[in-house]
């Protein structure tokens, strides 16, 4: 197989020549060109363009999204920086009930990087651009000297497109309706923690990093009335539900015993004293469905390889304070959960 | 930790827990029969107060019980001096301020250490002494300055760290030294007037390091009742059962709940570390509770090259509790968060003023987050 970096030089690292001139063309030509190779848009342009009367053909709206990657470590167990970009647009796009069709990618990159960690990230965004039949069809790279960023950040925008049946909403949650989550939380919180190496706990947790686009139209192909979905990242389960209950203008309950949660999660949490409602989640659908539908949306879930570990956590109270979640917990007691203040911080004992 | 979990189930079976919440009931009814207010239990930990508002025990109170959360929350009673302290030690350009996480969103008087660091100061989270240690290791052109925190459960990780500094000849590693004694404290409590707790939830893993007996003086001195309590919902379900029998019963002592992990007479070679690097300081401030003698320590003369005050020339800031604060009556239980004007209107675990809304170990942060109190009232 050829090597696309081999002969781009500079000692294996980007340096600040790769932001100009003819090393930024080798870098842009020989490993984002080649990794990314879209297929039906011409390269030489400044922009992609789309055939509107195509993409009408698969729904009456388009579906538009842009979100920013910043993570360290880069690479860790389950995924890497550029996994996340992929898939946690795929994720914006697909929970609005779009079917993905492009993105673009846009790099900051620091001076220094290894050029080897560079291919791994576009390899894998690639890969998972390709799985998900999604080209990256434009971008943008710039180099910035050390200290101006982080190793390397990531903005990745997507359109998609709507069809004429689906019409999900976070403010569309009505009393009664069921609230489902396709598997464990807090993976993707919990494998960074373990990734930054300096807990030694000796414990491998894997981020749950995965597109959901299929997963959602699984689900809406199975319950096409499925009011609301979100994929619950930073801020965790308890980010999307209060999101929910304010902009539904309804009252949340969930049930603690409910809750899926990998008991390796669960003893970090103990030890760290953080909250597993709160830590983020790279691969987690949360949907609210009727009541009615919920039994077909829980098998649909079930069904499909990311949603093995589907359970119903909770419901759309009939009565009760527009705004307000809250957890039951084991005990029949129960408490508020409220919008994260801030990122978490381990507690001292 | 799969085994870990195990053992941590076993402390939350809803059905035991239904089992004493009746013994609890029934002997509550039996002591409140005799009296015109509620029986009245102060958890000393902050760990305790976690877990009450963590599985909303006091929801399952009978109205004749009452709890009243106590002091024992390190961050919670750091005074806003020391953020101050440690902000104008993290400023210097050749240092590494290194601290727990819960410490970094504590307001001084002049900011928390998350704004120092937003402003340019270098300041990283540790999760252990040894891990701001090994920083300085790395780091040999740099000066590395550890913020001590915590009662005599975190003291001996300190002072080890301080012994293994020494015999690792690392010279430029330094402790903000704001460790903090419980058997002061819980004196000074004791000693308000109108003090109106009858009994405690003790410290368990204070209790670990330094044993169940310097406890003693609570039934001796004040006829106050005291369990050494876990930290898992049973535990303390347990433990608060064993409190209300020692009042039903008028006979005052320590128990311990927690024998699983408290040995009668603590941990020895911990409290040899901490004898031989600490000095007891003549004050302690706390906030919430001002300045209560000999309720901390600093290092000991012979350990002084560690110790950040010497090393940076430090004059300790004062900065007393801000206008508005009503964090001492709500420490000792004479009213309850929501009594505060400021709680949740001026006080909020975004902005806190007060010590009890600084951590989710406080209780009125506590309230606030777990019984949605913002919006009440």
């Amino acid at each position: 197989m050829n090597d696309p970096i081999a002969g781009i030089g500079s000692g294996g690292r980007v340096t600040l020549a790769h932001g100009g001139g003819t090393a930024m063309r080798d870098l842009i030509e020989r490993l984002f060109l080649a990794s990314f190779h879209p297929q039906g848009f011409p390269v030489q342009e400044d922009q992609a363009r789309f055939d509107l009367a195509a993409l009408a053909g698969h729904g009456d709206r388009l579906a538009f999204t842009t979100d920013s990657f910043v993570v360290e470590p880069l690479e860790f167990a389950g995924g890497d920086i550029g996994k996340l970009a992929v898939c946690g647009t795929l994720n914006d796009l697909a929970v609005g009930g779009a079917r993905p069709v492009a993105l673009s990618a846009a790099f900051i990159i620091e001076e220094g990087l290894e050029l080897e960690t560079l291919r791994r990230i576009v390899t894998s965004m690639a890969s998972q651009a390709a799985a998900a039949g999604v080209s990256i069809v434009t971008g943008d790279t710039k180099v910035v000297p050390r200290g101006a960023c982080d190793r390397l950040f990531i903005t990745t925008t997507g359109i998609g497109v709507i069809a004429e049946a689906h019409h999900v909403s976070i403010a569309a949650a009505r009393p009664g309706d069921v609230i489902l989550v396709n598997g464990p939380l807090g993976d993707h919180g919990a494998a960074i923690l373990c990734a930054r190496g300096d807990l030694a706990l000796g414990v491998s947790i894997e981020s749950d990093c995965a597109p959901l686009h299929d997963l959602a139209a699984t689900l809406l192909a199975a319950v096409p009335q499925v009011r609301a979905m979100r994929d619950a990242t930073r801020g965790g389960l308890a980010g999307v539900l209060t999101e929910l209950a304010e902009a539904s203008r309804v009252a949340v309950t969930i049930e603690e015993k409910a809750l899926p949660l990998r008991p390796e999660v669960a003893g970090l949490c103990e030890i760290l004293g953080l909250d597993p409602l709160y830590l983020a989640n790279e691969g987690k659908l949360v949907a609210v469905v009727p009541q009615e539908a919920a039994e077909v949306a829980l098998a649909a879930l079930r069904a499909h390889p990311l949603g093995a570990g589907a359970a119903i956590i909770g419901r759309v109270a009939d009565a009760g304070r527009a705004g307000d979640v809250t957890l039951l917990n084991r005990f029949g007691g129960h408490r508020a959960v409220t919008m994260p203040a801030g990122e978490q911080l381990p507690r001292i004992c | 930790m799969n085994g870990t979990l195990r053992f941590i189930d076993e402390f939350r079976d809803p059905a035991l827990a239904e089992n004493l919440f009746a013994e609890i009931a029934v002997t509550a009814a039996r002591i409140a029969a005799g009296r015109d207010r509620p029986v009245t239990i102060m958890e000393v930990c902050g760990g305790h107060t976690h877990t009450i508002f963590r599985y909303a025990l006091e929801a399952r109170m009978p109205e004749t019980i009452q709890f009243a959360h106590g002091p024992g929350c390190p961050v919670c009673v750091l005074p806003r001096g020391r953020v101050d302290d440690a902000i104008a030690i993290a400023r210097h350009k050749e240092v590494i301020f290194t601290t727990f996480g819960d410490a970094m969103r504590v307001p001084g008087a002049q900011g928390s250490l998350i704004q120092a660091r937003a402003a340019g100061a270098d300041i990283r989270l540790v999760y252990s002494p040894l891990d701001a240690l090994a920083l300085a290791k790395a780091n040999p052109d740099r000066e590395v300055v550890f913020f001590a925190l915590g009662f005599e459960t975190t003291m001996p990780s300190t002072a080890l760290t301080i012994l293994r500094a020494a015999r690792s000849n690392i010279k430029n590693f330094s402790l903000l030294c704001h460790h903090i004694t419980i058997i002061p404290t819980l004196r000074a409590l004791l000693e308000q007037p109108d003090f109106p707790v009858d009994g405690f939830i003790g410290p368990g893993h204070v209790a670990m390091v330094i044993g169940t007996r310097p406890f003693q003086f609570l039934p001796e001195e004040f006829g106050q009742p005291l369990v050494v309590s876990g930290f898992e919902p049973l535990d303390i379900l347990q433990s608060l059962l064993m409190v209300l029998r020692q009042i039903e019963t008028g006979k005052p002592q320590v128990e311990n709940q927690y024998r699983r992990v408290v040995p009668e007479d603590g941990n020895k070679a911990a409290m040899a570390a901490v004898a031989e690097v600490y000095e007891t300081r003549p004050e302690c401030e706390w906030r919430g509770l001002g300045t209560i003698a000999e309720s901390g320590v600093r290092l000991a003369p012979a350990w002084e090259v560690y110790d950040a005050e010497k090393r940076f020339d430090l004059t300790l800031h004062q900065a007393p509790d801000p206008e508005g604060c009503r964090c001492n009556d709500v420490l000792v239980g004479r009213i309850r968060p929501w009594d505060c004007a400021a709680f949740g209107t001026i006080c909020t675990p975004e902005n806190p003023l007060g010590a009890l809304m600084v951590s989710s170990e406080g209780a009125c942060a506590a309230y606030y987050q777990y019984q949605g109190m913002k919006r009440a009232g």
